[in-house]
Formats: C-alpha cells, sequence, structure tokens
C-alpha cells in the first residue's frame, strides 16, 4: 500500500518553477501611485476642499499604496491562492481545530443582499428577517446545548470565553460575592483559556491531569474554596478523552460556590448526542468555525457565541434579540448585563452559515458527531502500528499521537509534519497539548471519507519507512512545498513586519 | 446525509477495524444517562429547500441597495470592486487554516504581511498586526496595552468616540479597576496618572477636531495616544502617526467589507516601534526558507496566548484574516489615489447635501462651527425619530437618529454620504425632507 504514495503526487504543490518561485508583493506589481481606478464624478457641484474642511491639515501625498491594474492583481491573487493549502486540496487533520468541509451553498446564502447589505442601524422593521434568524438560531444552540439562553456576539471563541468570564464576574457580584477572583484550568487546557481568565482580571490556578488525561478530581477538590469563581473544562478534553469524572467535578464545583465552565469551542464529539447544559455547566461557548462548519478563513472571521443557564442570563451582553409576538427586536435595556462586547450583534454573515448549516441536519445533527468519532477511532487504528498513542484511554473525535518511542529515535513531531506538506497532506497539530512530548494531534473530522482517511494513514506510514532509512531527507523536509523550511528563528531575531521601498 | 462521505459498508468496515460492534460502543465513556437527550429540533432539510427557507428570511429585510441610505455612523455602504468577492471566494483562502505551517500557507502569510504593510502606510506608524475582530475591540485592546505599558489606571477618552467603542473599552476594562473618563477636552483633562488618550478621527457625528495637541499632551505626562481612525478618512489627512499618536486603531470595513448587519468586519492596529511586543494578535515577518528564498512567517508569537498562555499580551487568537484579506485586495485595487478620490467625493456630496437641506425651513447643521468630512448631525422640527419614519415611508433612509446616545439630541441625525450616494438620490432626499418636516412643525 506504500508504494501508492508518493510526495507531491497526491495534487499537492509539486515542483512546478513557473510558479514556485517568489512571488512579488503588491508594491512591486508596477501599479500606479499617482490615480486609482476610474472612479464615478461627484455629480455635485465641486467646491475647494480648503473652503469645504478649513483648517483641517490634509495628507500632502496620497498614502504610498499602488493601484494595481485588475489584470495583473488577479494574477498574484491566483498565484499567491496556489501557495496555499486548502480543504478543496487535501485533507486537514488539525487536531482541535475541526477542519471540516465548509458547504458551497452557506457561502452564497451568507452572501445574498437581504443578509449582506443590511445595516446594522436600520430600523428593525427593515430587518426582521435577520433578527428572526438570529432569535431561531439562538433557540437551536439552546437545544444543542441545554443552555437557557445564547449570547451570538463573541467573534471568536476566545472572545467568547472571556464574556463567559465576564458575567462568571457579575454573578458573584450580584450575590456580594466578591472575593472569588480565582480560576482552576488544568494543565491541558487550550492556552486561550488562562489568557481570558487573565484579560478578565482573574488568577489561574493550574489544575494537574491524571495519567490517563483526564483531571484529577482530588486535585480540583484540593484547590476549591472561597476565593475560586469558576473552573474551565474542556470535554472532551485536548487529548480527546471524554471527562469521566464532570458530574463530580461540577457537584464539588457547585458545592463550593464556584460556577463550572465549558470550553465547547469543538462540541464536534457530542453535538446532538449529549448536552453541556446536562452536565450542570453554568457557561458555555462554542466556535461556529469548529462544529458549524463557518469557515476559518485563514485565521477569522469567526464566531464564538457563549450560553448561559438561568441563573445568568440577566449578564448577557448588550443587545440581546427578543420577540414580542410576531415581532422581533433588539433589546438594549438590561441593566445587570456586563455591556457591550464588541460593536453592534455579532459575526452576522457566519451565524447565517450556521443557521443553514444546522438547519441541513436537524434533528438528524447527531450524525456529525458519530460520524466525526467513527472517523477520528478508524484514524487511530490505522495509525498504532506507527505510532505511540499518547494515552490508553478510547479517545472521542480526535487522539494525540507521539514521535516518542516511535520506532526511529530521533523523528520529532516537526520533522513528520513538515514532510506531510509533501504529500499535498496538511500537518496534524504539533507539540499540542503541551502535556505530551512530541505530539500528533489529529481531528479529521465527519467530512473525510475512509479512503482519505486510509490515503493519510498510508503517507504517515511511508514517513516512517523513510526515517528508518533516511532520516536526513525528513529531517530536512519540506522539499516539494513553495518553499523549504521556513526560517522562522531569522523572522524573529530580525522583525521585518512590512515593506519598504527600498532606499 | 449531505456532507457525509462515508456509506454504511464503509462505516461497517471502519467498525471492525476499531473492534466495535457498533457507533453506540464508540461513545460508552459518556455515562449513560446524559446520552441522546431529547432535543427539540427540526427535520432536515434539502438543499432546495434550505435555500428557499433562507431566501424567504432575507426577503423579509430590506438591504440598503433597495434603498436610498444615507446611514453611516460607523458602517459605509462603499462601493466594493468586483475582484474583492472574487478573492474572498477562492477556497485557497477562506478553507484554510491560520498559517501555522508556514511552507503550505504562503499564500495566507503574504497577503497579511501586504496587509500589514498597507496599514502601516494609511496610519503613518511603523508595525501593523494581522487583523483584530472590528475597531471597538481593537480600541480596547490598545487601551489595555496603554495600561499594561504604563502601568497607570485611568483612561481619559473624548465625549465624541463612537458609543459603540466606549461601551466596550468600559467592558474590557470592568474587572481591572481601571477608570474611563471622558470629556470634551482630552488634553487639558490628561495628568501624570493617566495610562492613555483615546479621541476619534473623524468623531461620532463626523467631525474633524484639532487633534494633534492630544498626542503633545500625552506625551508630555507620559501617556500612551491612541486614535481611533476611519481608514478612507486616513488617504485624505494627515495621518495620526504623522500627528504623534503612539497607537492607531480603527475598523476597516470601509476597506471593500460588505456591511453583513454589523459583522463580520476587520479590526485592525498599528503602533510605533517601541510598543511592538506589547501589541496583541498575529504579526507575520519577512525571513527565508533553507535555500535561501523569501518567504513568510508568523513570528514574535512568544506575546500570544498558546505560548503565553495567562502571561499573554491579549487572549486573541482567532483573527478576522478573510475580511484582512478583503481589505488589502480593495487597497490594492483603489491604491492611495483611489481612496483618496473615494474620500472626496464623500466629502463634495455631503457638503452638497447639507448646504441644499439647511435651505429647507426648520433645517439646520447642529454642528455648524466643527469641519466635518461626509457625516454631520442635522437638527430637525420636533423629533428625529418621527423625521426618519416620515422619510422612510419615502423610501429613504435619512439617518441615524442621534436620540438613542444622547437625549440631548433627540431632534438630531446623523446623516452621511459616500461615493454610492447618487447625486439623484441627494435630490430625493432634499425633496422628501421638505415634506417630512412640514407636518412636524405644524403639530409642534
Amino acid at each position: 500500500m506504500n508504494g501508492a504514495v508518493e510526495p507531491g503526487s497526491q495534487g499537492g504543490p509539486g515542483p512546478a518553477p513557473e510558479w514556485a518561485g517568489e512571488e512579488p508583493l503588491v508594491f512591486e506589481l508596477g501599479g500606479d501611485l499617482g490615480r486609482g481606478p476610474r472612479e464615478v464624478e461627484a455629480g455635485v457641484p465641486p467646491r475647494p476642499l480648503a473652503e469645504l474642511l478649513p483648517g483641517v491639515v490634509l495628507r500632502i501625498d496620497p498614502p504610498a499604496i499602488p493601484a494595481v491594474p485588475e489584470p495583473v492583481l488577479a494574477r498574484h491573487l491566483g498565484r499567491l491562492a496556489r501557495r496555499n493549502h486548502n480543504l478543496h486540496q487535501g485533507i486537514y487533520p488539525l487536531g482541535s481545530c475541526t477542519m471540516k468541509y465548509n458547504p458551497a451553498v452557506d457561502e452564497e446564502l451568507a452572501r445574498l443582499a437581504g443578509f449582506a447589505d443590511l445595516h446594522p442601524y436600520q430600523d428593525a422593521g427593515d430587518v426582521q428577517g435577520a433578527l428572526q434568524l438570529m432569535w431561531e438560531l439562538e433557540r437551536l444552540l439552546c437545544e444543542i446545548t441545554g443552555m437557557a439562553r445564547i449570547s451570538l456576539q463573541p467573534a471568536a471563541g476566545a472572545h467568547g470565553e472571556w464574556t463567559g468570564l465576564r458575567m462568571i464576574q457579575a454573578y458573584h457580584v450580584v450575590h456580594s460575592d466578591t472575593h472569588r477572583t480565582r480560576v482552576l484550568i488544568p494543565d491541558s487546557a487550550h492556552g486561550t483559556n488562562p489568557a481570558s481568565a487573565a484579560l478578565a482580571g482573574l488568577e489561574v490556578v493550574t489544575i494537574q491531569s491524571n495519567p490517563d488525561g483526564t483531571v484529577d478530581v482530588a486535585d480540583v477538590a484540593r484547590h476549591l474554596d472561597s476565593s475560586v469563581a469558576a473552573i474551565m473544562m474542556t470535554n472532551p478534553n485536548t487529548l480527546g478523552v471524554f471527562e469521566k469524572d464532570i458530574l463530580e467535578i461540577a457537584r464539588i464545583a457547585h458545592e463550593a460556590g464556584a460556577l463550572v465552565y465549558y470550553d465547547g469551542a469543538n462540541l464536534n464529539a457530542l453535538v446532538g448526542l449529549a448536552r453541556p447544559g446536562d452536565m450542570g455547566f453554568d457557561v458555555v461557548h462554542l466556535n461556529l468555525h469548529k462544529t458549524f462548519s463557518t469557515p476559518h478563513g485563514g485565521g477569522g472571521p469567526g464566531s464564538g457565541p457563549v450560553g448561559v443557564a438561568e441563573a445568568l442570563t440577566a449578564f448577557l451582553p448588550l443587545p440581546t434579540v427578543e420577540r414580542d409576538g410576531g415581532r422581533f427586536l433588539l433589546d438594549h435595556d438590561r441593566p445587570l448585563s456586563i455591556g457591550k462586547v464588541r460593536s453592534y450583534y455579532g459575526n452576522f454573515g457566519m451565524l447565517v452559515r450556521a443557521y443553514a448549516y444546522i438547519r441541513t441536519y436537524g434533528s438528524s445533527i447527531s450524525a456529525v458527531a458519530e460520524n466525526a468519532v467513527l472517523n477520528a477511532r478508524y484514524l487511530q487504528s490505522r495509525l498504532r502500528g506507527i505510532f505511540p498513542m499518547a494515552v490508553s484511554s478510547d479517545s472521542m473525535h480526535e487522539f494525540v499521537a507521539t514521535t516518542r518511542g516511535s520506532r526511529v529515535a530521533g523523528l520529532r513531531a516537526i520533522d513528520v509534519a513538515k514532510r506531510l506538506l509533501d504529500y499535498g497532506v496538511y500537518a496534524p497539530t504539533a507539540y499540542f497539548p503541551t502535556t505530551v512530548p512530541e505530539a500528533l494531534m489529529f481531528e479529521p473530522t465527519e467530512t473525510e471519507s475512509r479512503r482519505s482517511l486510509d490515503l493519510l494513514a498510508d503517507v504517515c506510514a511511508a514517513i516512517v519507512a523513510e526515517a528508518e532509512s533516511d532520516l536526513d531527507h525528513v529531517r530536512s523536509a519540506p522539499h516539494e512545498t513553495p518553499v523549504s523550511r521556513v526560517d522562522e528563528v531569522e523572522a524573529a531575531r530580525r522583525p521585518v513586519l512590512r515593506w519598504r521601498p527600498a532606499e | 446525509m449531505a456532507y457525509l462521505p462515508n456509506g454504511a459498508d464503509d462505516r461497517r468496515q471502519m467498525l471492525e477495524a476499531i473492534g466495535a460492534a457498533s457507533v453506540e460502543e464508540l461513545f460508552t465513556s459518556v455515562p449513560e444517562r446524559l446520552l441522546r437527550p431529547v432535543m427539540d429540533l427540526p427535520e432536515p432539510l434539502a438543499e432546495q429547500e434550505l435555500v428557499s427557507e433562507l431566501e424567504r428570511l432575507a426577503a423579509r429585510n430590506h438591504p440598503l441597495g433597495t434603498l436610498d441610505s444615507f446611514l453611516g455612523a460607523g458602517v459605509y455602504r462603499r462601493y466594493i470592486p468586483a475582484i474583492v468577492r472574487a478573492a474572498v471566494a477562492r477556497p485557497e483562502f477562506y478553507t484554510a487554516y491560520t498559517p501555522y505551517q508556514a511552507e503550505a500557507s504562503q499564500g495566507t502569510l503574504q497577503t497579511i504581511f501586504e496587509f500589514q504593510s498597507m496599514i502601516c502606510e494609511l496610519t503613518g506608524l511603523d508595525v501593523a498586526n494581522a487583523s483584530l475582530y472590528d475597531g471597538a475591540t481593537a480600541a480596547a485592546e490598545g487601551v489595555l496595552m496603554a495600561v499594561a505599558q504604563t502601568g497607570r489606571d485611568r483612561v481619559v477618552a473624548a465625549a465624541d468616540l463612537h458609543p459603540e467603542t466606549l461601551a466596550v473599552i468600559r467592558t474590557y476594562l470592568g474587572g481591572r479597576g481601571v477608570e474611563v473618563v471622558t470629556t470634551h477636552d482630552v488634553s487639558s483633562t490628561l495628568g501624570a496618572g493617566d495610562a492613555c488618550a483615546v479621541v476619534a478621527l473623524p468623531g461620532f457625528l463626523g467631525t474633524v477636531d484639532e487633534i494633534a495637541p492630544v498626542a503633545q499632551a500625552a506625551r508630555a505626562v507620559g501617556a500612551i495616544s491612541i486614535c481611533c481612525a476611519d481608514p478612507i478618512a486616513c488617504s485624505l489627512l494627515t495621518p495620526p502617526g504623522d500627528l504623534g499618536f503612539d497607537i492607531t486603531v480603527g475598523d476597516g470595513q470601509p476597506l471593500g467589507i460588505a456591511p453583513s448587519f454589523g459583522g463580520p468586519h476587520l479590526g485592525f492596529m498599528a503602533v510605533r516601534q517601541e510598543l511592538m511586543r506589547r501589541m496583541p494578535g498575529r504579526l507575520v515577518g519577512l525571513t527565508h526558507d533553507h535555500d535561501g528564498r523569501r518567504a513568510y512567517a508568523l513570528t514574535l508569537q512568544a506575546r500570544e496566548q498558546h505560548i503565553r498562555r495567562e502571561k499573554a499580551t491579549s487572549n486573541i487568537c482567532t483573527n478576522h484574516a478573510l475580511t484582512a484579506l478583503a481589505a488589502t485586495v480593495y487597497m490594492a485595487r483603489m491604491g492611495g489615489a483611489g481612496m483618496r478620490r473615494v474620500a472626496e467625493i464623500s466629502v463634495q456630496r455631503a457638503h452638497a447635501l447639507a448646504a441644499r437641506l439647511t435651505e429647507v425651513d426648520g433645517i439646520e447643521l447642529a454642528e455648524p462651527d466643527r469641519p466635518y468630512l461626509w457625516e454631520f448631525a442635522l437638527r430637525v422640527p420636533g423629533d428625529a425619530g418621527d423625521f426618519a419614519t416620515a422619510m422612510r415611508h419615502q423610501g429613504i433612509v435619512a439617518g441615524l437618529p442621534l436620540g438613542r446616545f444622547d437625549p440631548e439630541r433627540r431632534d438630531q441625525l446623523l446623516v452621511c454620504c459616500t461615493e454610492t450616494t447618487t447625486p439623484a438620490a441627494l435630490e430625493r432626499y432634499v425633496e422628501a425632507s421638505s415634506r417630512a418636516a412640514r407636518p412636524v412643525t405644524v403639530s409642534a
């Protein structure tokens, strides 16, 4: 089987000197600095700017951004596009990132003028369809999470985390419990959890994991006292393992007066099958760009709705979307709200896509989780002979392998990651979670076919076999990508963060 | 199912390979009582049904393109060249992830580097990041940088910041023990205990005040100066960096991004070199590959949450790369000169409209002595909400009634013109306003 795969044979960026060379920057394309494209006429009697803007100091020259002729710009973008791995080219098995297929129809729907060409300050009577969509999406997500209300506003998962923690702080303040300033966070958690806690002004206490990767209940119990505002949990955790003591942890946390926060950024293992609300969680955030298939866009825009139990609904950010009979409206009059967390009402374009995605599956949405877990477990079974696994427990939608202890001493996670790129396969998440040395975290998602999973497994086997005979070739990968291994040390040591004209 | 490629045979064989008898067996780690809750979810939809359903919802809205719209107030309907939409609709860009593996992500990395460079040109500052969520959160991140840099605990903000920006700054500082004061005179309010001064260019009411003295006053007391700027305005006015500001933030929505009911838009931030390592968010740097070719990579990641956890400069992770791409393509297509031309057309039209409107009985400018760009506060007879309703009956979205943000401005409307508000629409506005203004005058 291994003979079937070769670097560059999978539609990946093979060596093609015509386009693999450097692509000039926009500034180097010979655009016109003095004149932009043809514009409409103002169509009103022109008056001198000095008269219209008395006392205002104008820029002497326009910004030195060239106006690039459209044919030249189109080719520039086309050439840059070919230098990107993407989901239409090959699998993107990044653990914890949930790189699933983004439905073509969802893209079309979000661009309908009836959604894209709306101003946030239009009168409610002119945007009833948009408000209805948001109102319905909130209800759908409440059903899926088991929470009482959800704010669709946060622009990303980390933004949702911080919004959730601000609501937890508000809850404690209202209950005159103002000395709760600490948050318990497992050592395997995403870096955003402690960073969001710090942004909210909370102190982070790290909780140890058991050898099987789950949270140590005894360590949680040891730290639970009247200074703890909340515990943040990820379930399944970042090793892809369901937290077996989740109900007990929620119980003892509540008993100690703390709230429990669910990092539901990635709900792909459980969507439609189990709900954070039923597990006793008070706050949960979701990443629509993971579970609900809105595109990642090369790093956003995402959307990170945050849901709360009944006791916290008064603190939701402003405004909420409400229904009054047959009319939908925005409610800005909520005295206990934590306030505004961003401008306007959320990344509405992403909400349209997620709404479309959920309506497509509807009551059969558990098929997403079932197939995501089936795919991940199948891939794991194919990789078992190739890489050791980080833990022996059954994983769910993602799993963590390691190169430590593989057949080839000296084979590192980064080497496997970079060599995969030569096969038109993106690398799994490397070196996360940080609790596992030389970690390779795989998450195939439900939208990969068995054939695609087999290919990934075959490529991994081929790489390990190659490393046995020629480790140096693997360690110097990638060889077939538009650029070879990029010198990140140079980038950090002498930061060049912008183009400047040659002196 | 629509997006699930494996059929029954595949699934059976996959279960065999795993050694499980059924899919249910894969979920035995989940406590029984949590599994398969009863949920009230609608029936699945075929693609055709889905499209009908969403088209029906979309049809309940009245998009700006079907109206004469004079709404601005932070979100602008500017003309978006077709190539901008064509670029962001390419799966090579929209389906890609954050470019961690540089060798397979040079396309995204180079466009971000171009974006950073253009934002620096526009703002007159040294370093720009890869993007933030929106203008309001970018301002809040700027304020947090200033608080961290100075170790001080008071922020002085201009009273004419966008109300949403001011509200978001307050929420971000809540729980941090930092006070926010607003004033009409930032320079003389600033003192030695202040972390930063925050002003807007233009102000929420479209006005352009002299803000260079604020940057000087901030420097004199060791505070950071922050300017919240409109990017199109930066192509016409002396940029904040040249006026002495340390940080410029703003919303990039006017740069080729659809209004989209308020999001997704684009936050941008540019700073002086000395503040580079305090910046939140991604930064792309120029470097080389091992064969000496020019290459790009995410850099200075020691500032970020995935490395530093609670010690990171911010919690931001996902930013707005795709809308930053839209802005990059917009700026490359228009050039600095094209953007400036768009600004000039907007200024000309707004001033022409204002001149005509003030000839209508009972209508006047609310801030007649302050220079403004393409937005102005208009005083109308009676309640501005009633005026707007009367105008809307004639197919015109006349502007934003300001009473919601300031009860003293109940009789005022914020009116905006851009290159998409046609001269014919201006005529219709003038004509309709004399009718809309009349009945209110009578009843008052």
